[in-house]
């Protein structure tokens, strides 16, 4: 069956599509090519002055040790960020998709935390986390953990994956619920007749039909990680102590709209274009358009 | 190869009760069908022998040992899935060898079994292919094969063939029981199908809202059924029911459609006037020549021509439903006349449906208690 519609005329079409080419282009491919530019020139201390320099901003931010840092930060903060958010999604799935009663509440428990915004989960996590403010933050102290996220570095780096990994739950556990309720129910008793204990059933039947899930996950996982945590970052830890918490996208902000590096800071987002755009070539590589599950 | 011997199994989902208690015993290599309508229970009991379900009462005692309360993975018993169940990412070789891996067998040894069950099943070819690479009636096979490899103590079968075409199902039918002839081994096999059941089954169960209501030979419950509802459920066309009273000091039936009719076979139990329903099979049923002072007028309003045979459905006097099977392609009129020897008939009593047997053959007890359900073949 033909699902086009046709509408007659020029203009309505155009009318109609116009406001959306409209966003794309002033907030998207405007600000892309600005930075695209940007990221070969140089322009003066005044602002009088901008000239082309080729790659030199590039090569610049390879030789700063401190790029070099927030590089392998991001690395490490996506890597955990996203194996976390995958794993409890995943184990909460299996215990939805096992106890059949719990399911509805189950569902509604674990979607929460994603439809709350960055910064008000953020703030959710001061409250829980705050040395002392937050109910367990100030308590820690008694169990001899010398707590306290606002000096210590690899606390904050801590609490930043935890509080970003816990937004990111909700939504693989949905694609895992689903992905689990599509295996016929024969399938895992066949198992169980061939006398496939409950882990080797996982190992080898479950999360093997898991794989298109879990391959789609990663890279909206990785894609999360990288980018969308700016705000739960900025607003727990500002990137702070130092630069404990500075991943890519907050040395972006630090550095052009804090420090006003225009320059240094256009080619930081050229190199994060280009690694969401390998990514999604990735993802489409492999999973095609095939549907998810 | 084992028996097994079920006993007072029964099974409730909350409120709902879904098995009465059966007791059910099968003897080393014999096949015994469930035959019942979709909703029984027939699954249920399945699963239950399977250790998927837990029963809410009853044993279930395989090979001398009670396995009533292990995990279907100590059992040693092999199923075949409705829709199969096969591993859809694992090729046909992987999804026949898994459950050998899990028993630890050698390369070599799951190798030589599952070609040695692949040439049986005429798969040999199939053995790197993906389920879904794989028509329904390889699926099938496949699935067959699984359980085979794994040379278990007792096979289940959920209406294993139910998803198959008409033709194939035919097949398959003949093949598996040619296999579980030469196998041995015991075997349990749900179907809705009276002829799979039929043909397939050593002894059937014919089950009843979670009761089984008969448990003989195919052959005992298709020409003595124990009530009504197998009366009805075994057999196509189904036996038709005819309201009567018993007279004659036992030896004869009052049909409400008029003729008085005498038992070949003897008299029954009780006084004159008990209500009884008369049963008589469409095929056993002949067209008198018009004028016959005998007989039970029929008003056809409905001709099925099958080809080999054709019924004629239509009303008797008092508005009893009656169906007649004649050899052939036939015209027949509007109105006809019919009748039945009686050594053909049925006798059931009206108020509890069970079959009245005539008192010089003395009501054998298999018909009413469980014990019938341990008889031996
Ligand atoms: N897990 C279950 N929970 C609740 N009810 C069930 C469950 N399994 C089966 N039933 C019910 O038990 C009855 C018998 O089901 P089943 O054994 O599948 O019938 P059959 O195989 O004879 O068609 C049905 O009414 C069905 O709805
Ligand atoms: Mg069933």
């Amino acid at each position: 069956m033909d699902r086009r519609t046709i509408f007659g005329g020029r203009l309505l079409p155009i009318a109609f599509v116009l406001p959306q080419l409209l966003v794309t282009f002033l907030f998207f491919l405007l600000p892309a090519g600005k930075a695209i530019y940007g990221s070969f020139t140089q322009t003066d201390a005044f602002g009088l002055h901008t000239r082309f320099i080729g790659f030199a901003n590039f090569v610049s931010l390879l030789d700063d040790a401190g790029y070099r840092a927030a590089f392998g930060r991001t690395a490490i903060f996506c890597a955990l960020v996203t194996l976390l958010a995958m794993a409890s999604a995943l184990l909460f799935a299996i215990f939805a998709d096992h106890e059949i009663r719990g399911r509805a509440i189950y569902r509604t428990l674990l979607i929460w935390p994603y439809a709350v915004a960055p910064a008000v989960s953020a703030v959710l996590w001061v409250f829980v986390m705050h040395p002392e403010v937050g109910i367990v933050g100030r308590e820690l102290g008694r169990f001899g953990i010398h707590w306290d996220y606002t000096v210590n570095g690899t606390q904050a780096l801590g609490l930043v994956i935890v509080a970003s990994a816990w937004t990111q739950v909700s939504y693989n556990f949905v694609f895992y619920l689903a992905g689990l309720q599509s295996i016929p129910s024969s399938v895992i008793e066949a198992a169980r007749m061939d006398g496939a204990g409950g882990f080797r059933r996982f190992r080898t039947i479950v999360f093997p039909l898991l794989m298109p899930t879990t391959f789609f996950l990663l890279i909206v996982n990785l894609v999360y990680a990288a980018f969308d945590t700016f705000g739960t970052i900025m607003a727990l830890t500002r990137g702070g102590p130092g630069q404990a918490t500075v991943t890519l996208v907050v040395k972006v902000y630090r550095d052009g709209v804090v420090n006003l590096d225009l320059a240094g800071s256009s080619a930081q987002s050229v190199i994060l274009m280009l690694i969401v755009i390998g990514l999604t070539a990735v993802q489409f590589r492999f999973l095609g358009r095939r549907t998810i599950s | 190869m084992a028996t097994l011997e079920l006993a007072g199994l029964a099974k409730s989902f909350g409120a709902l009760a879904v098995l009465h208690g059966v007791d059910l015993a099968l003897a080393d290599g014999e096949m015994v069908v469930i035959v019942g309508a979709s909703g029984c229970g027939k699954s249920t009991l399945l699963r239950l022998v399977a250790g998927l379900e837990e029963p809410s009462a009853g044993s279930v005692v395989l090979d001398g040992r009670d396995v009533t309360r292990l995990d279907p993975a100590a059992r040693d018993i092999a199923m075949v899935f409705q829709n199969y169940a096969l591993y859809p990412h694992m090729s046909v070789f992987e999804n026949m060898a898994y459950g050998l891996r899990i028993r630890r067998l050698g390369r070599a040894d799951i190798r030589r079994r599952v070609d040695q069950a692949a040439r049986m099943l005429g798969i040999e070819g199939l053995l790197d292919r993906k389920p879904r690479q794989l028509s329904g009636g390889q699926r099938q096979r496949v699935a067959m094969g699984r359980a085979i490899v794994r040379e278990p103590k007792l096979f289940l079968f959920d209406e294993p063939l139910s998803n198959l075409d008409a033709r194939l199902r035919v097949q398959m039918r003949a093949e598996i029981r040619r296999l579980q002839r030469r196998l041995g081994v015991t075997s349990l096999y749900v179907t809705h199908d009276q002829v799979e059941a039929m043909t397939l089954g050593d002894r059937l169960v014919v089950m009843h809202e979670g009761r089984p209501a008969q448990v003989a030979s195919p052959l005992e419950v298709f020409s003595r059924p124990a009530n009504t509802y197998v009366a009805g459920f075994i057999g196509a066309p189904a036996m038709n029911f005819l309201p009567a009273r018993l007279a004659d000091a036992g030896r004869a039936a009052v049909l409400k459609a008029g003729p008085v009719i005498a038992f070949a076979d003897g008299p029954r139990a009780g006084r004159d006037g008990r209500a009884l329903i008369i049963g008589i099979r469409p095929e056993d049923v002949t067209v008198l020549p018009e004028g016959a002072a005998q007989g039970l007028r029929l008003a056809v309003d409905l001709v099925e021509p099958l080809g080999s045979e054709t019924l004629l459905h239509g009303r008797l006097p008092g508005g009893a439903a009656f169906t007649v099977q004649r050899a052939g392609m036939v015209r027949v009129g509007e109105e006809m006349t019919v009748g039945f020897s009686p050594a053909s008939l049925h006798v059931f009593e009206a108020e509890t449906g069970r079959r009245l047997e005539p008192v010089s053959l003395a009501p054998p007890a298999r018909v009413e208690s469980s014990a019938a359900m341990h008889g031996s073949r």
